[in-house]
Order: C-alpha cells, then structure tokens, then sequence
C-alpha cells in the first residue's frame, strides 16, 4: 500500500493534463497539509453518518458549526493581526458537527464561538490550551441539558471506516502526531482488557467497547490535533496515557459515557507542564512561514 | 375527553386536506386504527425505568405462564434493597404504557373527487386501573459459601430475598441448594457482577398469599434505588438462551429521550403508507416490518419504536397514562405533596404540546449473546423531538363519480396503490405477489378498472348508480 501511494504521489507535474494526473494533483493538494486530510475524512464521515447511519444531523446545526466557527477565527484573526485561515475552524466545525447533539440553533452557534473564542483567550507560552471542539462539547454538555453526545449513533459497520481513514492518515504520514492516537487507543485497550480479565467477562465485551465510534473519532481526529498535544514524542505518550486512564475512569467508575471526551479537558491543563518537563520544538503547520510572531500562532 | 379528542382529530383532518403524500409526522394526526403491541412477540419482557437524576424504578413484568412453584428470578441491582423500595405494580399498567407506545396504524380517507364533503372521524381508547399490596414479615440469616442474604422480607405474592456475595461458585451452589435454576454458565457472568459490587435480587411466588390474592398471572415488581448506574443487565438471559429475546424498554424521564450509549439505537421506520388490506393484518405485518428492520443488522438491534412527552399523542394509540399512574411507575417528581397535582385518578387530557415533564422512550431490542455481549447501558438526552412507530392507510373514494376528474383520481390511486405494495414489500421483506394475493382476498384495495365504461350522465344513471 505504501509502495502505491508513493508511486502515486510521484506522478510528474506535467501529466496534470489526464484524468490519473488531476487525480495525483489533487491527493498532493491534500497531502501537503494534514488538514486537507482530515476535512476530507470529516466531511466523508458526516455525509456517511446523515445519508447511511441516520444521524439526525440537521443541516442547520452543520451550518451553525461552521458558520460561528469561521466568523470567530475571522475576528481573533483581526483582532491579533493574523492572516485568516479557514481550515483549522473548519476542522472544528466539523467536529462539533458530528459529535455534539443539539436540537437548539443557539447552542450549535456557541458550540462554534467558546471552541474557536477559547484558542484565542485560553493559552500558554504561545500555545492554546484545549482542543477547541473538545472544550466546547464538554462544556455545554455539562451545562446545558439541552447538548449531549451520541456515542451510541455508530453501528459497527462505519467502525471499520473510520479506523481505516485513522490508519490511512497515519501510513502517509498526513500528521506528525499520530503517535498520540495508537499510544492512547493502545492504553485505554489494555484498560479495557484488563478490566474483562479481572471480571472475569468473555473478550467479545472489551471488544464491543472498542468498538465505539465516538472513541475512534476522539482517538483519530481530536486527541492527535498537534496544536494541544505535548511537543515531545515522549511527552505524547505519558499525556496518551493520562488521557487514557482518566476516560476509562470517567466510563467505568462514574458511569458517565463518553468518558474520554470528558478525559481530555481534564488533562489538556497539564500539556504545558508537559513542555516544561519535556521541551521539544513546537508544532507548526506545513505552510507555516517561521516569523517572529510565532509565538502568536493560532 | 371525547371532545377533546375530537377537537384534535378534526385540526388534524384540517391539515390532510392541505397536504399530500409525505407529511412530517408532526404535523396530523389521523384516524387511529390498530396497534402493534407486545403480545406479538413471544417470550418478551418488559421493563418500565423511570429514573431522574441517580434517583430509578424499575418494574418489571413476567409474561411467565407456567406453575408458579417453578417460578424463580435472579436479578443483578446496583444496591441493596429493603422491604420498602419494593412494591408489587399491576399488569393493567404496563399492558397501559404499552399500548400509549405502541407502533400504529392510522387511517384516511379519500374524498369524493367530484363532490368533497365533510369525513367522518373516530377514536379509540383504552384505561387501567390501580393496585393493591400486602406487606409479609421480615427475617435475616447468614450463610456459610460467601453469600450473606442482606435482606429478607415478601411483598405481595413473591417471597424476596437480597444476596451479596464474595464469589460466584458460593452463590451458585447456594442458589441451586434453594431451588433457584441457574442456567449453566452463569457462573462467569455471576463472578463478573460480584466483583462489580452488584447485589442480587431473588425472588420466589409465596403459594399461599398466591392463592390469597387470586389471579392468573404474576403481578409485576417494581424496585425502586439510587445509583448512577443506568443500564439493564441482559447478560444473564443470554448465558443458556438460543436464538433472539425481545425485549421492551419503556423509560420515564424528565428531560428528554432516552437512548442506548454502547450500541446503536435505531428509529423504527415509520410515516410509511401501506395497502389498506393491512388494516386486518396489521400485527403480522409490523412483526414482518420489525424483523426486516434487524435483518439489516443480522437480525438483532435496538429500535426506538415511540419517543413523546408523556402530555398527550397524536393520533393516540390510548390515553397517556394519569399522574397516578405515572406515580405507581415511578414517576415521583410529578403529583404528590412536592409535584403539585395531588389528585390521584385524574386522567390527563390528550392536548396540544404541553409539557408534563414526563417524557417516554419505548425501546424495542431484540438481542442475543453474540450481538450484545454486554448489558444494555442508557443515557437520557435532552432530544424532545417527539416519534413514533406510524403507519398509513389511505382509503380511495369508493362511492359514484360521474365527473371529468374521476379518472384522474382513479388513475391516481392505482398508481399510489402500486407504491403501497412497494413499500410494504421492501419493509417487510414480503414479495409483491403475496402482497398482491392477500390484497385479492380480502377485497380491499384493488385497484380501479380504468377502462370501465363510464355510466352516463343522464339523471336515471343517478337514480340506481349500483346498477
């Protein structure tokens, strides 16, 4: 597979003209930014999620996400003097769209202004805190009764799906932190088995628990963002662990499903401890041009 | 009532006549005609969780037939529970909120193409009524394999016992040493839910307070504890069990809808319109709907058949359930000294959304060991969107029409019959012809002989028109 995808992506520039050359343009489009891939996936996985799985997405809530996400970027943008760029709010957007449940516009508008709003007002030494679309789902799932997770809405069918996106981003090498998401899927695994052997459950259950797709989605798409993850690979794991642990804690001993969801927000306070303990360099997108206004990268 | 109910049909046959074919369900009621309830499924249970907060009850109800000296149930709780949380329910009230939920079947008829005129409108409903309870004597033992019987007492016709215990093969040996029939193999599922800190809830038929108290069946138990734990154990059900169990879950809560949170819950397809030969089979053809429906997902699933606040129902399969009768469910953040409504058979009025801060989820799952290896988890959400299972008949105008436009409109209906069997056909699994046999014997929805010749219009045409 790899081999193929190399071949792929070595199609010379002057056979753009054919069919297999637009073809190989538009995958080195996506590859040049691990956020192309991953609005990709996203917006394959809500379209499969409200076509297929009967998700009662309404395309109001789809167009709330983005909608009050980009024009919160839009601001903090201006504001700090930045250049706008749409594809980190749209990756929020997108999963706030398909994560966050809501039968109220107004929650789904202020889903997208505290995840984007908190980017800009919550940091530390140059770096936000939490991941935007996390903080806000667990907000207003906690404060409002109003707005909750579905981890329930995937059947096992689309799993498959999704682990196969996670493990095609992770082969191209899309992102640099997919670490993040197999040491932290690899822990809260062994949490789970563990669990069965000490009860003594058959493994179909920590299997079926696995097999949940909101926790696939958190693992591939929302705990791997390289802007709130620890810079050291080392550092990486130990938050994956932490993360891991505090989830299945949250699931199994407070009965409060989604656990890990919960987890992140809990944990997400202690990356800058991480860096301090850990120092690396820190993540920049792949266009990113070094200025000396890093330290305002949103 | 009648008025009230009449008044809803008669908004709701208003907006037939604006709308078409697909109608959001919301928006009319239609003429209730049949339901699907749970007698249709055998070997089903079903479970009534009321629960706000950590704050549940839980009743449940046997559909047990045979001798009640064998009669034996075994049920993992998350506390320990004394004399006064148990209470013994009555079957009316379940056999109540089943029919409120059920999926139904909803009537309407065509108007004279060449002549509308007002429809005719009717309703059904269905009433329960209360229980009664009789307290026994308590007593307390130990016992020497692990098991530690934490309490002791009978209520109504069972003799309950509530049992800790420290390992799995101590309270299998002391179940089987007290005629309980513990299926081989439970034994693991057992250790699992002793080393999860769960208690067991054991209960026998008393056969004097039995024969006391009278009666067929089995009344239903309701439990009622506090524990953060929302979920129902299955897994004992599963351990000896071949082949699928429906079961029934009706929740009561306060927010919203309650939905499963480790495997996916499904609506039942609904708003689907279907010949009208199907008003005499309509049980048959939701078990085939049903079965079709898993099918999909190899033959188990968790399907949302009704999602409403408990205030009222359109079209209503039968009255929403009194305060009262909420209250004897559980339900205890409505009547009572604290909830206001003191009056305790006061039937509540089907009206237009109002709410009753009782919201009603009917889910029907049918499961096995292999698809659902874990017990059944729940959240409540705060989703208010109100579904239900609901199925149309749409009769055509059979009366004389001598106008221009008649052959439109029976043009029309064969067309739309010709949909109905499609759609039947692909809901139930059932092919187009038996469909269209069961449609020929019954005489009911067939189609218009388009090339009929038409009678003609001179006044002794009208005089006889069946000639």
């Amino acid at each position: 597979m790899r081999a193929a995808l190399v071949a792929l992506l070595n199609i010379d520039e002057t056979a753009s003209v054919s069919l297999t050359g637009r073809i190989a343009a538009l995958w080195r489009a996506l590859g040049r930014d691990p956020r192309h891939y991953q609005i990709g996936v996203l917006t394959s996985l809500i379209l499969a999620g409200v076509f297929v799985y009967d998700f009662e997405l309404s395309p109001w809530h789809a167009l709330a996400c983005i909608g009050s996400t980009l024009a919160t970027q839009a601001l903090g943008d201006r504001l700090t003097g930045r250049k706008f760029d749409a594809r980190s709010p749209l990756i929020s957007a997108l999963s706030l769209t398909i994560l966050l449940r809501t039968g109220s516009i107004w929650l789904s508008l202020a889903a997208g202004v505290i995840a984007v709003g908190s980017k800009y007002l919550i940091r530390f030494k140059g770096k936000h805190v939490f991941n935007p679309a996390n903080l806000a789902l667990v907000f207003l799932a906690l404060v409002f009764g109003g707005a909750w997770v579905s981890p329930g809405q995937w059947g096992a069918a689309p799993l498959l799906a999704i682990v196969l996106f996670g493990i095609g981003g992770a082969v191209s090498k899309k992102a640099s932190r997919w670490d993040v998401s197999f040491a932290f899927l690899g822990f809260y695994a062994a949490l789970v088995f563990a669990r069965a052997l000490w009860l003594g459950d058959p493994l179909s259950i920590p299997a079926h628990q696995l097999q949940s797709g909101a926790l696939l989605i958190f693992a591939f798409f929302m705990i791997s963002d390289p802007k709130t993850t620890p810079n050291a690979r080392i550092a990486r794991l130990i938050y994956a662990a932490c993360v891991a642990l505090v989830g299945f804690t949250i699931q199994f001993a407070y009965y409060k499903s989604p656990g890990v969801i919960f987890a992140l927000v809990f944990t997400a306070p202690f990356v800058p401890l991480l860096d301090i303990l850990f120092p690396a360099s820190r993540y920049y997108w792949p266009n990113h041009k070094r200025t000396l206004h890093d330290h305002q990268q949103i | 009532m009648t008025i009230n109910k009449f008044k809803l049909a008669l908004t709701g046959g208003a907006a037939i006549a604006m709308l078409a074919a697909a109608v959001p369900v919301a928006s009319f009621c239609g003429f209730y005609v049949a339901k699907a309830d749970t007698d249709l499924f055998n070997e089903s249970s079903k479970v009534v969780l009321a629960r706000d907060g950590d704050r549940t009850v839980i009743t449940m109800a046997n559909d047990y037939q045979g001798d009640p000296t064998e009669f034996a149930m075994v049920i993992p709780v998350p506390t320990i529970i004394t004399k006064e949380q148990v209470h013994i329910s009555n079957t009316a009230l379940l056999d109540h909120i089943d029919a409120y939920t059920a999926p139904r079947l909803v009537e309407y008829f065509d108007k004279d193409p060449c002549r509308p005129e007002p429809e005719y409108m009717r309703m059904k409903s269905m009433g329960g009524s209360l229980p009664a309870m009789a307290p026994a004597p308590v007593a307390i033992m130990e016992d020497s394999l692990g098991v530690t019987i934490e309490e002791s007492f009978s209520v109504g016709e069972y003799d309950i016992l509530i049992l800790s215990a420290t390992e799995s093969d101590g309270l299998l040996t002391w179940l089987t040493q007290n005629d309980y029939r513990v299926p081989d193999g439970a034994g693991d599922v057992l250790h699992s839910y002793i080393k999860q800190d769960m208690k067991f809830f054991v209960a026998k038929v008393n056969l004097e307070k039995k024969a006391s108290i009278g009666g067929e069946m089995l009344r239903p138990i309701a439990v009622a504890y506090e524990s953060p734990k929302f979920m129902l154990p299955i897994r004992l059900g599963t351990v000896n069990s071949k082949g699928t169990q429906d079961l029934f879950v009706y929740t009561l809560t306060r927010k919203g809808r309650v939905e499963t949170t480790n495997y996916r819950a499904q609506k039942i397809p609904s708003s689907q319109e279907l010949p009208v030969y199907i008003k005499d089979d309509f049980g048959d053809a939701y078990k085939a709907i049903f079965a079709e429906a898993t099918n999909k997902d190899g033959g188990t699933g968790v399907f949302t058949e009704y999602a409403w606040d408990m205030g009222w129902c359109d079209p209503c399969a039968a009255d929403p359930l009194s305060t009262a009768e909420l209250r004897e469910l559980g339900v205890f953040w409505v009547g009572g000294k604290d909830g206001g409504d003191n009056g305790r058979n006061r039937k509540i009025m089907p009206r237009r959304p109002q709410a009753q801060n009782v919201y009603v989820t009917r889910m029907h799952v049918r499961y096995d060991a292999e698809s659902f290896p874990e017990d059944l988890k729940f959240q409540e959400t705060g989703n208010r969107e109100n579904f239900q299972g609901r199925y149309v008949m749409r009769h055509a105008y059979t009366g004389e029409m001598s106008c221009p436009a008649a052959r439109d409109y029976k043009r029309m209906v064969n067309e739309r019959q010709e949909k109905e069997i499609a759609t039947l056909a692909n809901l139930t699994g059932w092919t187009p012809s038996y469909i269209r046999t069961k449609i020929e014997e019954s005489g009911k929805g067939v189609h218009f002989d388009l090339d009929a010749k038409p009678k003609g219009n001179k006044w002794w045409n009208k005089l006889w028109p069946s000639d």
